[in-house]
Order: C-alpha cells, then sequence, then structure tokens
C-alpha cells in the first residue's frame, strides 16, 4: 500500500509493502519509478518502507532541503513520525551517504545498515564518476555490465513519459552531491559511531563508485561484513537482483538471529 | 542606438583535429593545447583591436568572462578591462558580463568595478551573469543553486554599491560582518548594469523589474529569438511591472563581418565563423545545462529555441537565421535598420573578431564596419521603431 504522508509539513510519498521486520530503503539519485521488482521480492520477508526523498518523485521539494545532512535529519524525524524501531536501513549510492550520515547521528533506532554501492566517503586517489557531465548513453556503461541494462537505462531516460520525474531527481541530485562530487570528505571522522551491525554490498564492476569504496568502508566501520558481487556495475538491485535479494536478506536473518 | 564592439579573444591557435579528442573546448580539452607565447601575441593583438575600435568612434568596448576554454582568454575581465581603461580615453568599457554568483566571495568583484569605474571617471558598464553552464563544472559551484545565488550576490553588490557601510550581510550563500566598500562606484548610485542573455524568462522578468531596468541583451540568437525575447522585455515591462520600457533597455549582439561585396564577406568569414560555432562553442548538452542551471520550461524552450546553432552549421544558415550579420556594409545595415525598426534596441553589440579570423581581416572588418556601417547606426533614435503591437504581430 503507497500513501502520501505528512513528515513535519513535507509530504511524503511512501511505498509502506509486505510484512515482517521492518526494512528502510532509502533510494539512489534516480529515484523509484513505480514499486521495483526488488522491493517486492524484499517484501516477501520484510515490512519494506521505500519513500521518495524530500525532492525525488512525488514527494514535496521543501524549501529547508539543502544537503545529505538535511535528509539525514528528515529521516530521523521520519522514523520518530512512524514509530519505527528495530529499522533495518539499507541505502543504495546517494540512499547509502544519507543511511550513513544518519548511523552516525544515532543508531538508536536502528538495528541494522546496508550500503549498496553507498556515496558518502571519499577515498583520495580514487575518483568517483562525474555522472553529471556524461551523455546518457556514457553513463548507462558506467552503471552496468549488461548491455542490454544499459540499452534500457538510455531509453528510460529519453522517455517523455518520464521527463518531469527524471528532471526533478536529476536537479535535487545535483543540489545535494554537486559540490563536492557524490561524497563529504568530513564523513570519515564519524564513521566510528556506527554501532549496529553493517553489511557492505558491492558491484565488482561499479565504474561509478568503484569498489575501493567498499573496502575503505569495510575498514573504518568495526564489525562490518562485505560482499562484492562479480559481472556487477553500480546497481546490483537490477542487475544482480537475485544476488541482491538473497545477500540483503541473508545479512538481515544473521542480525535477527 | 549605440554600437558597441565586443571581444571574446578566442585561442585561435586551437588545433582543430585536437579538439575533435573531446566533448567540448571547454572544461575538460587540456591546457597543454595553450601555448603561452602564442597567448602574448593574441592578447596583446586583440587589445590592440579594442583600442583601435575606440579610436574609431565606437560607443563602448566590451569584454567577457569564460573559464577553462579555448572560446575566450578571459577568465577575468577585469583585467583586459583595466588594461584598456586607460588606453582609452571617451568611450565606455563593458564588462560583458562578470559572474558574480560563481564566486565565494562576490564583493572582491565589487571593489574591482568601483575602482575601474573610478580611474575611468565613470566609463564602467557591469554585466551580471549566472555563467554559462559550464562554468558550474569549472567552478564547483552549484548549478541548482544559480539563479538564487545570482540574485543574492547581485543584491550584495549593489547594497555594497549604495549602502553606507559598513553594514552586515546575512543571506543564504553569503554571510558578512563587514561590508564596507572602498572605494564607492564613481557612477551615482552605481555603473549601469547590464543583463546579457542567450534568452531566459526569469533573466527577463528579473532585469525589467522597476527597481533595476536593467539593459537586456540578446546574444547569438536567430532574429526570431531576438524579436522573441526583446518583445518579451517589453511586454513583461508592460503588462506584469505596469510601465513601458524604453528602447535603451534593450540589446543585440551579434557577430558581424563586412567586406567590399556580399560575396565576398562570405567567403572571407565563412572558416573562421564556423570554426567558432562548430569547433569553439558547440558543447554537450551536460555541460551546456547541467541539472537545476534552467527551469523546466526554459529547458524546453531553450531546446527549441537554440538547436539550430549546435551541430554543423555553415555560414550561410547563420546569415539566413540572422544569427550572425555578414555582407557588403548596405546589406549589414539594411538587415540592422530593418531590425531596429521593428524591435527598436537601442544598444547593438557587433563581435567583430570571432574564432580564427585573423589579425588582417580584422582590422579590415573594424575599419570597414566603423566608417560604412556604425555612423548610420549611431543616428538611429526611438522614433524609427515602429512600435510593440507590430513587434507582437511580428513575432
Amino acid at each position: 500500500m503507497n500513501e502520501t504522508l505528512d513528515v513535519r509539513g513535507c509530504k511524503t510519498y511512501v511505498r509502506r509493502l509486505g510484512a515482517g521486520p521492518t526494512l528502510l530503503y532509502l533510494h539512489g539519485m534516480r529515484g523509484l519509478y513505480g514499486d521495483p521488482p526488488f522491493l517486492l521480492r524484499l517484501a516477501e520477508r520484510y515490512e519494506v518502507i521505500a519513500p521518495d526523498h524530500p525532492g525525488f518523485g512525488n514527494s514535496d521539494d521543501p524549501e529547508w532541503l539543502d544537503s545529505i545532512s538535511d535528509l539525514a535529519y528528515f529521516y530521523a524525524d521520519f522514523i520518530e513520525a512512524l514509530g519505527l524501531r528495530g529499522v533495518h536501513l539499507v541505502g543504495h549510492s546517494i540512499g547509502g551517504w544519507i543511511a550513513l550520515q544518519l548511523a552516525v547521528r544515532s543508531c538508536e533506532r536502528l538495528r541494522s545498515l546496508s550500503l549498496v554501492s553507498s556515496a558518502g566517503i571519499r577515498v583520495k586517489g580514487v575518483p568517483r564518476a562525474d555522472t553529471f557531465i556524461l551523455s546518457p548513453e556514457e553513463l548507462a556503461r558506467l552503471l552496468f555490465v549488461n548491455g542490454e541494462l544499459a540499452r534500457r537505462f538510455v531509453e528510460e531516460e529519453a522517455d517523455p513519459e518520464r521527463f518531469s520525474f527524471n528532471f526533478k531527481n536529476s536537479v535535487t541530485a545535483a543540489k545535494l552531491t554537486w559540490q563536492p562530487r557524490l561524497c563529504d570528505p568530513q564523513l570519515s571522522k564519524w564513521l566510528h559511531r556506527i554501532t549496529v551491525p553493517t553489511f557492505i554490498l558491492w558491484g565488482e564492476s561499479d565504474r561509478v563508485i568503484p569498489p575501493q569504496y567498499a573496502e575503505a568502508l569495510h575498514a573504518a566501520i568495526a564489525g562490518s561484513t562485505v560482499k562484492i558481487l562479480p559481472e556487477c556495475g553500480h546497481v546490483p538491485a537490477v542487475e544482480r537482483p537475485d544476488e541482491f535479494v538473497g545477500a540483503i536478506s541473508g545479512f538481515i536473518e544473521k542480525v535477527a538471529s | 542606438m549605440r554600437v558597441f564592439v565586443f571581444h571574446l579573444m578566442p585561442y585561435q591557435y586551437m588545433d582543430m583535429e585536437y579538439r575533435e579528442r573531446y566533448r567540448a573546448a571547454w572544461v575538460v580539452m587540456s591546457n597543454r593545447e595553450y601555448d603561452p607565447k602564442k597567448g602574448h601575441e593574441l592578447y596583446n593583438r586583440y587589445l590592440d583591436e579594442l583600442e583601435l575600435c575606440a579610436e574609431l568612434g565606437f560607443d563602448g568596448i566590451a569584454v567577457n568572462e569564460h573559464h577553462q576554454t579555448a572560446y575566450g582568454l578571459m577568465p577575468s575581465p577585469v583585467v583586459t578591462a583595466s588594461a584598456l581603461a586607460r588606453r582609452t580615453k571617451n568611450c565606455k568599457i563593458a564588462i560583458l558580463g562578470n559572474a558574480f554568483g560563481l564566486r565565494e566571495h562576490p564583493l572582491t568583484l565589487a571593489e574591482e568595478h568601483a575602482m575601474i569605474d573610478n580611474i575611468t571617471g565613470g566609463r564602467l558598464i557591469t554585466g551580471m551573469v549566472r555563467g554559462v553552464g559550464c562554468e558550474y563544472f569549472s567552478f564547483g559551484a552549484n548549478p541548482a543553486q544559480s539563479h538564487e545565488r545570482f540574485y543574492e550576490a547581485h543584491d550584495l553588490v549593489v547594497r555594497a554599491w549604495t549602502e553606507p557601510g559598513p553594514f552586515a550581510f546575512e543571506g543564504k550563500y553569503y554571510t558578512f560582518e563587514y561590508v564596507n566598500v572602498w572605494p564607492r562606484p564613481y557612477q551615482q548610485p552605481h555603473p549601469p548594469i547590464w543583463a546579457p542573455s542567450m534568452g531566459s524568462l526569469e533573466t527577463i522578468e528579473w532585469a525589467a523589474h522597476p527597481s533595476r531596468k536593467y539593459v537586456y541583451l540578446q546574444n547569438y540568437s536567430a532574429l526570431t529569438s531576438v524579436e522573441r525575447y526583446l518583445t518579451m522585455y517589453r511586454e513583461i515591462a508592460e503588462k506584469k511591472w505596469g510601465y513601458t520600457a524604453s528602447s535603451d533597455q534593450l540589446g543585440w549582439g551579434a557577430p558581424t563581418y563586412v567586406a567590399e561585396t556580399d560575396e565576398k564577406a562570405r567567403d572571407e568569414a565563412r572558416v573562421h565563423i564556423e570554426s567558432l560555432f562548430n569547433k569553439f562553442l558547440a558543447k554537450t548538452p551536460e555541460l551546456m545545462f547541467p541539472p537545476g542551471y534552467l527551469s523546466a520550461s526554459s529547458a524546453a524552450n531553450m531546446m527549441q529555441h537554440k538547436k539550430q546553432i549546435r551541430g554543423n552549421v555553415t555560414v550561410d544558415g547563420l546569415i539566413e537565421q540572422g544569427i550572425i550579420l555578414c555582407g557588403s556594409p548596405k546589406t549589414v545595415l539594411t538587415k540592422l535598420t530593418e531590425a531596429h525598426k521593428r524591435l527598436g534596441f537601442q544598444n547593438f553589440l557587433a563581435l567583430l573578431q570571432f574564432g580564427t579570423l585573423p589579425r588582417d581581416l580584422t582590422e579590415k572588418n573594424i575599419r570597414m564596419f566603423a566608417s560604412e556601417v556604425m555612423p548610420a547606426l549611431q543616428r538611429l533614435t526611438d522614433k524609427e521603431f515602429v512600435g510593440m503591437s507590430l513587434a507582437s504581430a511580428v513575432s
């Protein structure tokens, strides 16, 4: 059941799918179009809560939104407003960055943290792709190993029906991640504050945020585990859906047991 | 009409094959291509060309700002304007424009403009621009905040120029405890502010506002777009802001080339003007319009109206669309006079050097334009303007 919630004045579009332990999914910079199949798969085991971030998709674009930190505080409010506890937080790309910023502020309401191809930190000497300068064709080749998925991505970018959706998401993504690109150089200082079990999932061929970032997060977050998926780019949930669902649920079950 | 010459100061020794290896001659094309010895020659040649224009009686000489590009070697137009300040006596010096909002500290520009205004005894025109999309890659400034930040930088600078300091400025992007610009500008309340643009409803609404009434300058556009935007300015002034805009508030800028005959002009300009549009100016949509640089409606609009200057353009196509003026002095004068009759702009900016146009042809162009086109233009007044209703009907 999808609904629009008012979170401290911000109309927030929220997918609420399935039943079970609560899994809060934070999407990447291209947003969620409809109810993606990987969320429906997760909803077979979990109560999946997948909002459109403020500034994205069907949610409001509030005046106060300027940074990823703003979204981290927003999700602290969101979790409180919905009365969630023991949350399994999963973030992809900039969703991972929001999750990191939230977790370093407080892990009180979290049960676990899963970071998938996550933005947020800076590893000096290992640049992240400048996704803004690339044509859709160039970007598609960095996002996906699978040529068919790359071709579909280009089509979706050009789809007139998605123009407003894509336009809104790209403007907000630029507002939040333009400078420095896709990272907060200060964030690494505070990763020791993450005290919940943490899982790091990455595509071996991620050319947007290279797998060295998985290693760096693994080294910085005590007790974290890491899994690298072969033949996979920046979007494991789409390119390796079985492995993605299996790895996330496997991790959560281990945490719960 | 006031007639200005405009210079971009391109790095005209750019290797055209090398250029093809990059998505643009901007941001990503390596500065390995730049040879400082050639640059030394070019800067001095280009400054000579502007000084010649000042001697020949142009109302003003204009320079502009671009970064990390062979398209124009003026990351700081303040430097070129300063070099011209003491070498010219009567003409206006127009910085069209400076990107105040790209700066972390716009007051440094406010100070520098005030200095030039003092040195020249009030001959400065200050152009304020957001900067083209590429600049947001070069500067790291956020394109999604470019409008807001530009407006705030403008407000800061105008207050710094007009209100006694020191005072504190508390904005969203800029916060300063002490705003107290020494020197104050020579012109009161401040140097005239112009808003050069490639066509934007937001910019027009802002520039036309009764508290500003800034000169709106339409550049690099098909004549139909020039008509559309200049008419839009008059309509917005009339309908939205409740006053009748003066023709002095409107300007048109275009690459211009004159020679003895239409055919000769076309032949002499061809390769050089085509280099400007196809090599120096051309860029990918992502570099041109990063996310948020344009509003959704402007983005759709811009795509429609600017698509003609992307890709492989030819001198004939450019002339036909009225993006450039090229021909005998009589042909060019006729076109300008006709356009003026319909649109009534009282400022014209001629880009008399463009792309790879060499020294000799540039000087010939400048002298012929100055002697055979400019005097008749300078005599044009608002009396020759037929009025807005007809202009509306035309567009």
